[in-house]
């Protein structure tokens, strides 16, 4: 396949970590080579998590500014700031229910419109698919599925070329049991989503 | 049983650059681990740590770095294969050891661990430790990528065997925090139980004993620069008249340059693995072929100037560059050379590449983001229900009328500096905050309040803690005691009682009996979640002349929840707040969020600290009712 460079941003606690591992798993199924990197110092004390992901024949692990083929941005603020890793030709999806930083929680300082974050991100790149996975993930019986309903809606725009069966056998490999059912109507869901987007 | 201890060679499976290493440390038949856990090789001992639970590996968290490397030391020297690994800046702290355990060197195989930073995602500064190896006399191997870090401790404890040195494995955040999919090994049985053969004339390093190893430390490095030539782990790709030398993760963003730019036939790439010492023939051979030369390294022109200097020895006169003159460029010009900041990038190298060699390329333009708002950063914090966040409010508070300085240490209460708390004035490394505080005490007549966590105490607070008491220095020292390692990931240390895991296995430090014997005259203890009470004891330490000591008792909130001793009790703002935000404005809990203009809480994330009930004027926060 040819290389395809898939940036997530997220932030910590929201699962990037495992959606990411998820399509590494996913790579391997399908006969794709797979390159990662994360940066996650901070992570549990609420600050950014990003995962570079490389699909295909390039040998890097990371991806430079303007590179990202696809952003899948977890809050849409985050997604926003990631704005300079696209180019014209990038394919955002993104979490429309926000997360706003403490600074915005206690009135001290701005967080955009999403209705504003969504014309930017069309204007600015090849297309948008824009979802509540929150709400997604509570109706599929747990709001830990965000991760999963947004990697749905991912597949579903065929960016990436996996066929929705090697996906489901990722999640399968990936989650915990105990997880596993409402992950999968999660993965439905975002999948729906996205085909009504 | 441990993922990475399954023996079933050839299976392929996705491991993060640490757990990589770990394995490779398995398959190599590792005997002997130790460590003190920093990001970013934490993994690798939190995996072997594991291991060792449920295998023949020894394996300790060691209270620093030193300790670490010469409990290391012993067991290489008693002929097992040992494995010592810390972050960069931890082996400034095991640098005395490492300088002359050059000179003895060791009868098993020895793998230090070196993790280094460029650009800082977690630490103090991005010091390049390429030149320990240079400056001790050490052989050393760096990895391109996760698969190969695996392979190359495995080769890593061979060379330290052929060579009876210990070996230096370089890597950086880039590979330690990289996932890919590795290609399982066969495992080795480690050999398990050593013997030290007494050898005074190698191992007891009197000035005479000494000067006969430093020469047997060269000779050392002569056989060791003849095992690069050959080394597998230096290699040629491509063929051409443009010559690029890299190393590390430098080695694949080059490699995706010159087959993007189309310019295969024209750029042979010399990669260098093992890196100390330099292949010196070899590289004087790839000039030979070369009319130009790039090098590609992140960090310090370690490999450049070693380069033009075997140039000038073979009279060789074409272009070599790397770095830009200063290297602080950050790479902002196309015309720029590399920068000695930060790290390096896929797009950064190719249109360097381009540039160097003069090959067509026109940049991706750059996404306008004038027109995109400004939105608020989300800068780390410290957590909901962090007992931190009490003790600095408390000290803040006892010492409102007082000029105070505040040296504080490495952990999570380093963010404690950040408004409003501002509890945080000097740190430099781990330990400093009791010596600093020695010395503002002395050279100002202002008041000195110090905070240091539990591990970071053990790791190299004591010694500060020992100097004040005979110096007389004046000074309250606040040690945060949580019961865990918590920046790194919740790893144990001395003062941990580690049978709450079921392990019976350990012994336990008390960090009060400790400080009282050392001679500190004041040691009190706080409950920090006991606001007005712990504010009174600690206004009478701060009101002690000479050394005192508080220690704030109270388990990192984060680990408590996730081994079940505490369960969230959220709080909620009731009908009697009248808006005064003290709240809000003294402590700035993350659960705290403003909506219609009035603080409410997140029940959520309220773990139920009850730090703000206990600081509104209006008793307004009270038990969220179910």
């Amino acid at each position: 396949m040819e290389t395809t460079r898939l940036v997530i941003v997220a932030v910590g606690g929201q699962g990037n970590l495992l959606a990411s591992k998820v399509l590494g798993e996913a790579a391997l199924i399908s006969g794709v080579p797979v390159r990662m990197s994360e940066i996650h110092g901070m992570a549990q004390r609420g600050g950014v998590v990003e995962s570079a992901i490389v699909f295909g024949e390039a040998k890097s692990s990371i991806i430079s500014d303007g590179e990202a083929d696809i952003l899948l941005g977890f809050e849409p603020a985050e997604t926003l700031r990631a704005i300079n890793r696209c180019s014209k030709k990038t394919m955002v999806i993104t979490n429309t229910a926000t997360l706003p930083p403490f600074t915005v929680g206690i009135g001290k300082g701005n967080y955009p419109e999403v209705e504003e974050i969504k014309r930017l991100l069309v204007a600015k790149t090849a297309g948008l698919v824009a979802l509540d996975a929150m709400a997604l993930a509570r109706e599929a019986g747990s709001p830990m599925s965000v991760n999963i309903v947004l990697l749905g809606a991912l597949i579903q725009t065929g960016a990436l070329g996996f066929t929705k069966e090697n996906v489901i056998e990722a999640i399968r490999r990936r989650t915990k049991p105990a997880f596993l059912e409402k992950n999968l109507k999660a993965f439905e869901l975002g999948i729906e989503a996205a085909k009504i987007n | 049983m441990h993922k990475l201890l399954n023996d079933s060679p050839g299976e392929k499976i996705m491991l993060l650059g640490n757990e990589a290493i770990a394995r490779g440390a398995v398959e190599a038949g590792v005997a002997f681990a130790t460590t003190y856990p920093g990001t970013p090789s934490s993994e690798i001992s939190l995996n072997l740590f594991q291991m060792s639970r449920e295998s023949d590996l020894y394996f300790e968290y060691s209270t620093n770095e030193k300790v670490a490397l010469e409990v290391a030391a012993a067991a290489a020297n008693s002929g097992l294969r040992t494995f010592c690994m810390m972050k960069h800046v931890g082996l400034n702290v095991a640098a005395d050891p490492l300088m002359t355990l050059a000179y003895v060197g060791v009868t098993g195989g020895m793998v230090i661990l070196s993790a280094d930073d460029p650009a800082m995602f977690s630490s103090q500064n991005e010091q390049d430790n390429r030149y320990y190896a240079k400056f001790g006399g050490l052989p050393m191997l760096e990895p391109s990528s996760v698969a190969e870090a695996k392979e190359m401790i495995k080769g890593a404890f061979e060379l330290s065997e052929s060579l009876g040195q210990p070996v230096l494995l370089r890597t950086t955040t880039r590979i330690n925090h990289s996932n890919a999919f590795v290609t399982l090994g066969k495992i080795q049985k480690p050999m398990t139980q050593g013997r030290f053969e007494k050898d005074p004339h190698r191992c007891v390093t009197v000035p005479a004993v000494s000067r006969g190893l430093h020469v047997k430390l060269l000779d050392k490095l002569e056989k060791a620069t003849g095992l690069a030539e050959s080394s597998s782990f230096n290699f040629i790709q491509g063929s051409g008249k443009f010559g690029i030398i890299t190393n590390g993760v430098s080695f694949h963003y080059a490699e995706d340059a010159v087959k993007d730019l189309g310019i295969e036939d024209k750029v042979q790439i010399l990669r260098l693995g093992f890196t100390n010492p330099l292949p010196e023939q070899m590289i004087k051979n790839f000039l030979g072929q070369c009319e130009k030369v790039l090098v590609i390294e992140e960090g310090e022109p370690f490999m450049e100037e070693a380069i033009k200097a075997f140039a000038q020895e073979e009279g060789i006169v074409i272009p070599i560059n790397g770095k830009d003159r200063g290297g602080k460029s950050r790479g902002s010009k196309s015309t720029d050379l590399f920068s000695r900041l930060s790290e390096y990038d896929p797009a950064m190298v190719r249109g360097k590449v381009a540039t160097y060699f003069g090959i067509d390329y026109t940049p991706a333009v750059k996404m306008e983001i004038a027109d995109v708002p400004e939105i608020a950063m989300r800068p780390p914090n410290l957590c909901s229900g962090c007992s931190h966040r009490a003790t600095f409010y408390e000290v803040k508070q006892a010492a409102k009328d007082m000029d105070v300085i505040c040296p504080t240490d490495i952990g999570c209460y380093t963010l404690g500096f950040m408004p409003p708390l501002s509890m945080g004035d000097f740190v430099i490394c781990m330990g400093s905050s009791v010596s600093t505080s020695c010395g503002f005490s002395k050279a100002t007549d202002q008041k000195v309040v110090s905070f240091i966590g539990d591990s970071t105490f053990f790791h190299s607070g004591i010694t500060g803690l020992v100097n004040a008491v005979f110096n007389r220095h004046n000074f309250t020292l606040v040690i945060l005691e949580n019961d865990i390692t918590a920046m790194t990931g919740h790893q144990p240390h001395p003062g941990v009682d580690m049978e709450r895991f079921g392990m019976d296995t350990f012994g336990r430090v008390n960090i009060e009996k400790l400080v009282r014997a050392l001679g500190v005259e004041h040691v009190s203890i706080v409950k920090p979640f006991k606001v007005q009470k712990s504010i009174d004891i600690i206004k009478e330490a701060l009101a002690f002349k000479g050394v005192s000591v508080i220690i704030s008792q109270e388990p990192c909130i984060l680990f408590a929840k996730s081994i079940g001793l505490k369960k969230s009790r959220p709080f909620m703002i009731t009908d009697k707040c009248t808006d005064h935000k003290e709240c809000i404005n003294g402590i700035a809990c993350p659960s705290f969020y403003i909506e219609n203009d009035r603080v409410k809480i997140d029940a959520d994330t309220c773990v139920g600290c009850a730090l703000c009930a206990q600081i509104c004027p209006e008793n307004a926060i009270r038990p969220l009712k179910k």
